[in-house]
């Protein structure tokens, strides 16, 4: 750059933003002041709703119609020569901007990109747009470079392949690689590795920090995740309530926050390590248990006994069918806590959904309180089904939009016979919401009438009504903010304890996983690779994917994550070399 | 971990929104949501509908004439004769009065609607509700079967059924079972279609998996979660259908296969009864049935669009808002854990 001032790349000035909505309006974002220098990663972080993704998406004006703007977004060019106010221009100016001087990475890559075309075209589409006159070998060559540069092999033969031939990570770069192609002074990443596996997310991080070293691009990254933001920010801009609470850069703001909220935060978060005490104590206590009733001549079954668990789907006429369990082998005690770890696709949630009798097993033999699941019979598995309990993923997804509160953690009585109606249930469903800490009032709600981690407390008050011995808890915590998901585990903790069920808990976060169970078992593309207590798969895991898989998640703390980089290029230089895992 | 995040500033939360009883009725609520032109539309629908629906109930009692009178203390009325103070519509050819048939055939018209959505909105919910929640065979032989039915012209169909009912010429009731009939058979795949790929959706959702791993039936999954979250398009395909009902009703009098004069009044049948008046420079016998039936339909139609403008959040307009205006909404944190003495309070 020639000038000795620097502009930065993009000003945010008193920013505010109201929607208009059914209830009238709703203010987004209340004055809202940001800068973002060049080569700068500015990360901001906040939970839903804490409008986040609104501010930053203003920079591109891509708010909707009911959206009214205030204030002003300064944004300059790549060069440094032209600024413009992007709340006044219009639709064609705007058009030119983006593209050309910033532009948006988004959230899921496999709906970001159109099946129809060809990830070139996709590419050359932001060229023509700008520039009307290039050929169509000339795009086509751009194309070439930018995909090698975001690093995806074979550039030359990949250019004509569609969305569907490449993997999640790889269609992220091929994101990436499209809003780079323009070379704009700055990307707007949207949560941009939410929906990515933890091991792909740490390549993605790696090729947004060449960004900023190699293209000088700044970045302003949105996200909730404080692991990415140690790993990638270089300042930090803590939004909530539509107000920025804190504005540091990433190292103060991780040793030393100030503000309340973004201790709290932090605090949220769960690490590796902190449900070892925990975990511990339960055993000793489930010992104790065990033996004073051996000593009263009780021998105890498992709750679940697996043994070369085989699950398939079927394939298409004439082709394999997909085995999404392979010879897997594990039991959950009575009273114990398994957690079931692994990336999307390694039959974590299929296993789940056969314990729990909603897929049926092809091979091997699954064992659910003695009843064996191979030759399933829903008439006869159904009386036990009131002792499963199940917590899914979606809080909002799983309750019925139309039924009260109550009357959905009533359906379990009034299933199993224990309650003539929901109003008879009425009783017992107080109970269980207090149970849960929730207001008994709350009961009257419907379900959108609660917030996310209410639901989620109402869904375990459904799942433990008939007071189960194994609750299956499917991700229960991955669509709730970090200060949510801390309470929800904490709560989920308490009642295991006073009730005593044994849990098959299932999550892609090894941190959640470890806070809560006693056991830890890894899959990796359907089998078992390593199984034990946290502390030997944590601390001394065994098996080359699980190493891999604890040195991707970012952790956050800035200087322990640059660490934690190094280990993982050596991990992953190995499992290249040896893919086997 | 034992952390309770407090919001750090004042927030105002959202005021909530409930609306009364009134509020919550289908096409009401609409209204309550609706702005601007779209709002415009539903109300001018509204009201053509309910001119419509209050004619044909007190049409007794508006009505100067019976629909099949031809003569008054004063003699018979005549044949054609031009709008005057006694007949302010004229006459049609055969002697009636058409202001009176007009009115009266509001009547024929609302029965036939009403006829014909009930007998198939209940076959068609039922289908599409087991047909989408089992699949199997059953569901492919009813979806052939749908589609074939599909496949006919639904005038073709009216007129073959009323041959069938009334031998083509019938009174008012078998007239009315004619057309409503006919326009069942061809209805039932509509609502079939409709009500099974809801249920095709929902079969998926969580929460039908969440009764499924509670060991509900079939039966109780269907009628308790699938079917009241299935049937929310079905007010904006009612409107739809009643106009095309009427369309259908109007075009087997047009043809021929309508209901004697004598039996009822039906505006198609006037229309058909008129033609030969229109190059004679008669207008006013064509005019007004016609005009009725482009209303009646137009009303239908402009409700049924809005409705179906307005479920859409992304078709429905909303007013403008001023810059810095509105309540932050409480959507970031989850409230703080209520106390155990907040609990007991509340639950006193």
């Amino acid at each position: 750059m020639s000038t000795d001032v620097v502009t930065p790349v993009v000003q945010i000035d008193d920013l505010s933003i109201s929607f208009a909505t059914d209830a009238g309006a709703v203010k987004a974002v209340a004055g809202v002041t940001l800068t973002v220098n060049r080569g700068e990663v500015l990360a901001i972080v906040g939970e839903s709703g804490s409008g986040k993704t609104v501010t930053a998406k203003s920079i591109l004006g891509l708010l909707p119609e009911t959206a009214t703007l205030g204030g002003a977004v300064l944004l300059s060019n790549r060069a440094g020569t032209a600024t413009r106010d992007i709340v006044t221009l219009d639709k064609k100016q705007l058009r030119a901007v983006r593209g050309a001087d910033v532009s948006m990475v988004f959230q899921e890559p496999s709906t970001a990109l159109n099946p129809v075309y060809t990830v070139g075209w996709q590419i050359a589409e932001g060229l023509r747009a700008h520039n009307a006159k290039l050929t169509r070998s000339e795009a086509k060559r751009q194309a070439i470079d930018i995909l090698r540069k975001v690093g995806i092999p074979d550039p030359e033969v990949r250019v004509d392949y569609y969305p569907h031939q490449f993997s999640g990570g790889q269609k992220q770069r091929v994101v990436i690689a499209s809003a780079l192609v323009l070379n704009p002074g700055l990307i707007v990443a949207d949560e941009p590795t939410t929906a990515l596996d933890v091991t792909v997310q740490a390549e993605i991080l790696d090729l947004l920090r060449r960004l900023r070293d190699e293209f000088g691009t700044a970045i302003v990254l949105i996200t909730h995740n404080m692991g990415v933001v140690a790993d990638l920010a270089d300042r930090v801009a803590v939004m909530y309530q539509g107000v920025v609470v804190e504005e540091a850069d990433a190292a103060t703001l991780f040793s030393a926050p100030q503000n309340d909220y973004t201790k709290k935060l932090l605090d949220a978060v769960p690490r590796i390590g902190q449900g070892r005490v925990r975990t511990v104590e339960r055993a000793a206590e489930r010992e104790r248990m065990r033996v004073s009733r051996a000593s009263e001549g009780h021998v105890d079954a498992p709750v679940v006994e697996a043994t070369d668990l085989v699950i398939e789907y079927p394939g298409r006429l004439g082709r394999k069918g997909f085995r999404a369990v392979d010879e897997v082998s594990f039991r959950i005690a009575q009273g114990e806590v398994l957690g079931l770890v692994g990336e999307s696709g390694s039959g974590k949630t299929t296993i789940g959904r056969a314990i729990g009798g909603l897929t049926r097993i092809t091979g091997g033999s699954l064992k659910v309180l003695d009843f064996e699941m191979n030759g399933f019979s829903e008439r006869r598995f159904k009386p036990l089904r009131a002792d499963i309990g199940f917590v899914f993923q979606d809080p909002a997804a799983s309750f019925n939009p139309l039924l009260t509160i109550a009357d959905a953690v009533a359906e379990p009585l009034v299933i199993h016979g224990r309650a003539k109606n929901p109003e008879a249930a009425r009783k017992r469903v107080d109970e269980l919401l207090e149970a849960v800490q929730l207001p008994k009032s709350y009961g009257d709600r419907f379900p959108h009438e609660l917030s996310g981690g209410q639901r989620q407390r109402a869904s375990l008050a459904r799942g433990l009504a008939l007071e189960p011995k194994l609750l299956i808890a499917d991700e229960p915590t991955s669509a709730l903010d970090v200060s949510v998901q801390a309470r929800v585990l904490e709560l989920f903790a308490e009642l295991q304890l006073e009730f005593g069920f044994a849990a098959l808990f299932i999550s892609h976060d090894l941190a959640v996983v470890d806070l809560l169970a006693d056991r830890i078992a890894v899959l990796y593309h359907g089998a078992l690779v390593e199984e034990g207590t946290g502390e030997e798969v944590l601390e001394h895991p065994q098996n080359p994917y699980t190493r891999r898989l604890l040195a991707s998640l970012p952790v956050p703390d800035p200087a322990e994550q640059a660490a934690r980089r190094g280990l993982l290029a050596s991990l992953q230089e190995n499992s290249r070399a040896n893919p086997a895992g | 971990m034992t952390t309770e995040l407090v919001p750090t500033g004042h927030v105002a939360a959202l005021p909530p929104t409930k609306p009364g009883f009134f509020g919550r009725l289908p096409v009401l609520k609409q209204l309550r949501q609706s702005v601007g032109l779209q709002r415009g539309m539903l109300v001018a629908g509204l009201v053509i509908t309910a001119i419509f629906v209050l004619v044909a109930i007190f049409a007794p009692l508006i009505a100067p004439y019976g629909f099949s009178q031809l003569r008054d203390d004063a003699g018979a009325f005549g044949a054609q004769q031009p709008p005057s103070a006694a007949h302010i519509m004229g006459t049609t050819v055969g002697g009636y009065d058409v202001y009176s048939r007009v009115l009266w055939g509001a009547q024929t018209a609302v029965l036939v609607i009403i006829m014909a959505v009930v007998f198939s909105i209940f076959a068609g919910i039922l289908l599409g509700l087991v047909s989408g929640y089992l699949g199997g065979w059953l569901d492919r032989v009813l979806v052939v079967i749908g589609d074939a039915i599909y496949a006919f012209p639904s005038l073709l169909l009216a007129i073959v059924l009323s041959i069938v009912i009334s031998g083509g010429q019938s009174s008012l009731w078998g007239g009315i079972m004619a057309a409503a009939l006919s326009i069942t058979v061809v209805f039932i795949p509509q609502y079939y279609r409709v009500i099974r790929a809801e249920t095709i959706r929902i079969k998926a959702e969580p929460y039908v998996e969440s009764a499924k791993m509670l060991g509900a039936g079939a039966p109780r999954i269907m009628f308790r979660h699938v079917l009241r979250n299935a049937t929310r398009t079905l007010p904006i395909i009612f409107t739809l259908n009643s106009s095309e009902a009427l369309l259908t009703l109007a075009g087997l009098g047009f043809l021929g296969f309508g209901i004697e004069p004598t039996a009822a009044a039906e505006w198609g049948y006037d229309l058909n009864k008129a033609l030969s008046d229109v190059t004679s420079g008669i207008w006013w016998t064509a005019l007004y049935p016609g005009l009725a039936i482009v209303l009646a339909v137009l009303g239908i139609t402009l409700v049924g669009e809005s409705l179906n403008d307005l479920a859409d959040p992304r078709l429905r307009g909303r007013k403008r808002v001023k810059q810095k205006e509105g309540t932050m909404s409480l959507t970031s944190v989850d409230k703080p854990l209520p106390s155990e003495t907040e609990i007991l309070e509340e639950n006193a």
